[in-house]
């Protein structure tokens, strides 16, 4: 299968301190790739920067075939058209419903006309589970589950490919949880999505990830499936993973 | 087209698209076929997919409808295509609707009327809160002197300076249109009383609560608008912090305390930009500016303005406050009700002053 993501040599460093240090990976196409690590290890930090969002970095990243070092103005524009990003709180236009949310990107970035994009928002808001009549909430009147069903609908308004997912499934209870994995693999199977997600939810990442690295102490220290993870000697691993033995 | 190949052939029309279908390219293809009559090959058209590498949704939803509509035949579409095509189809039948509210004028004039009413409730709720519940039952245990010093350093302090200079623009701009009018007349000692009077009287506590208004009311707006949309007020008060206390209380103190002393600062400026003038325009010397300044300006002047300060300051915090208390959960509200505080407390502060220009002057003060 065909990497859609490769990075070679990373190193990421804000001031003085280094978060990544020549750290190499690939994802390939319609995978579920998985960031894990103990807090602060730089997993937001990686997304953010797989996202063209953090600029902070040397080392060779590309995505979807473009070289983030030559990347011109436009090229910019069209890779952040051709990728969703759901962010670890959602981050609704707070000012908008949950229609005009995914309206947005759709009357930005196109022309269809009223009806079309009425019809595109309704087969959105029905695959990420929600229901039609959510569309007229406010972001301050969803649950925190319908919050990131909402944020993912408007990351996949312009039909993105790529999807990063900065823990989406922190903040639900078990259930929504379980239900949001499930909704995942459910749209990566319909849509070939390819997606990259950072978690710290144990069940969701046997349930979900296909594949993974583990970030501690500015490197990669695993990199694999679920599978031969145990036999790594890296306490945070142990500790993590062992509390899954108990799952 | 590049997507598309059209073809009428034993009556049957005949599309071959190529390549893939995206949201990007779709409204090219939209714009293609809405030229094509369908209408008339209803039953009789064939979409040739065999050369379509994909479709995305939204076209999916698109083509759905075309092929629901004319009854058209799918040649030798792909999987992929297939999958999207079944995926949206369901969703096309389907016939909610997503309808905006539209008011109609009654509605409109009926909702206008209600939110103002329930402006002047809370309002008054607010006042009411403030001095029948908080100032009260303000006590020694209660008081929080750090938090007053915090606030009088921030709107205070810090204010100084951009006081002392706007007052010193405003006193100099005074003078010198002063001066060129009373030159004519050789009237050039009057510009003492009327520096003198026009400053310490209205120029300095005018200046000084429009700057303040600007920038201490609007951050204060912002802050609380800004700790109730991150529920840091109701964190606060989980924790048995009354906001009042800690947050209110102090800033109506510190604007209260500080206005007064901001406004003195801006008569010395005033007086000292007008004096600047006075001599290099009208040759009137220093000394001579103080002397006469001493014989002709009352002290009262100065007095009134003064006193006008804790007024503006109360009227400035107070609409602040209200506004960033009155933030609903959108970030443009923190936008719209700073916008307000700012707009409402000059204009309140100004209605003020003209209130006291009545009193006074018929108190022959
Ligand atoms: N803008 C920034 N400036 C300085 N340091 C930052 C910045 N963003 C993140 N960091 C630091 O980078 C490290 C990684 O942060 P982050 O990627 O958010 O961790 P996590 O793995 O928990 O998502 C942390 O130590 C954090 O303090
Ligand atoms: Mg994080």
């Amino acid at each position: 299968m065909q990497d859609i993501i490769k990075v070679e040599n990373l190193t990421t460093f804000f001031d003085e301190k280094i978060i990544h240090n020549k750290i190499s990976f690939n994802v390939k196409k319609n995978e579920i790739f998985g960031i894990l690590g103990p807090s602060g290890c730089g997993k937001t930090t990686l997304l953010r920067e797989l996202c063209l969002l953090e600029k902070n970095f040397n080392g060779d990243v590309n995505v979807l075939g473009y070289d983030f070092n030559r990347l011109s103005q436009k090229d910019e524009q069209k890779l952040k058209e051709s990728w969703g990003v759901l962010f670890q709180f959602g981050a609704l236009f707070s000012s908008l419903n949950v229609y005009e949310n995914i309206q947005k990107p759709l009357l930005e970035y196109t022309k269809l006309d009223k009806k079309l994009i009425d019809d595109i928002i309704r087969f959105k808001i029905d695959i990420v589970g929600l229901k039609q009549s959510d569309a007229y909430l406010y972001p301050s009147e969803l649950s925190g589950g319908m919050k990131k069903k909402a944020a993912l609908a408007r990351a996949l308004a312009l039909d993105a490919k790529l999807l990063f997912l900065d823990e989406p499934t922190s903040g639900l209870d078990p259930i929504s949880a379980r239900e949001f994995d499930a909704l995942i693999l459910k749209l990566r199977d319909l849509l070939d999505l390819s997606i990259v997600m950072v978690s710290h939810d144990l069940r969701s990442i046997y349930d979900t990830i296909d594949r993974f690295i583990v970030l501690d102490d500015k490197k990669i220290v695993y990199d694999g499936d679920i599978k031969g993870v145990k036999e790594v000697k890296n306490s945070f691993i142990n500790t993590f993973f062992s509390l899954g033995d108990s799952v | 087209m590049q997507n598309v190949r059209v073809e009428t052939k034993d009556g049957f029309l005949t599309l071959t698209f190529t390549g893939e279908i995206s949201i990007h390219n779709l409204q090219s293809i939209i714009d293609f076929t809405k030229k094509l009559d369908f209408e008339s090959y209803t039953g009789k058209t064939i979409f040739d997919f065999k050369d379509l590498t994909s479709v995305d949704t939204a076209s999916a939803i698109y083509i759905n409808k075309l092929l629901k509509k004319y009854d058209i035949k799918l040649k030798a579409p792909n999987k992929q295509i297939v999958k999207m095509l079944e995926l949206t189809k369901e969703n096309s039948d389907k016939s909610f609707e997503y309808k905006p509210d539209k008011l109609d004028f009654l509605q409109k004039t009926g909702l206008y009327t209600y939110k103002k009413f329930a402006f002047v409730i809370s309002v008054l709720n607010f006042l009411g809160e403030l001095f029948v519940r908080k100032v009260k039952l303000l006590n020694i245990k209660n008081f929080r002197t750090k938090e007053l010093l915090y606030e009088i350093n921030q709107t205070g302090l810090k204010a100084l300076g951009i006081i002392a200079l706007t007052s010193f623009l405003v006193g100099i701009v005074i003078a010198y249109q002063a001066a060129v009018q009373l030159k004519i007349y050789g009237a050039n000692i009057f510009i003492v009383d009327m520096i003198g009077i026009s400053v310490l009287r209205e120029m300095a506590p005018m200046i000084t609560a429009i700057v303040i208004a600007g920038r201490s009311g609007s951050s204060f707006t912002a802050e609380i608008g800004a700790m109730k949309i991150t529920d840091e007020l109701d964190a606060m008060r989980s924790m048995g912090f009354d906001p009042y206390y800690f947050m209110i209380i102090p800033k109506i103190l510190a604007l209260i305390i500080v206005l007064p002393i901001l406004i003195f600062i801006a008569d010395m400026f005033g007086i000292l930009g007008g004096a600047i003038i006075s001599k290099t325009e009208l040759d009137l010397s220093f000394m001579f500016f103080i002397d006469r300044f001493n014989e002709v300006i009352a002290f009262k002047h100065f007095f009134i303005g003064i006193f006008k300060g804790p007024f503006f300051a109360f009227l400035i915090a107070v609409i602040a406050i209200y506004r960033g208390l009155n933030v609903k959960d959108d970030t443009q509200s923190i936008g719209k009700n700073t916008t307000k505080s700012v707009v409402e407390s000059i204009f309140a502060v100004i209605v003020c002053d003209a209130l006291f220009s009545v009193v006074f002057t018929n108190l022959g003060i």
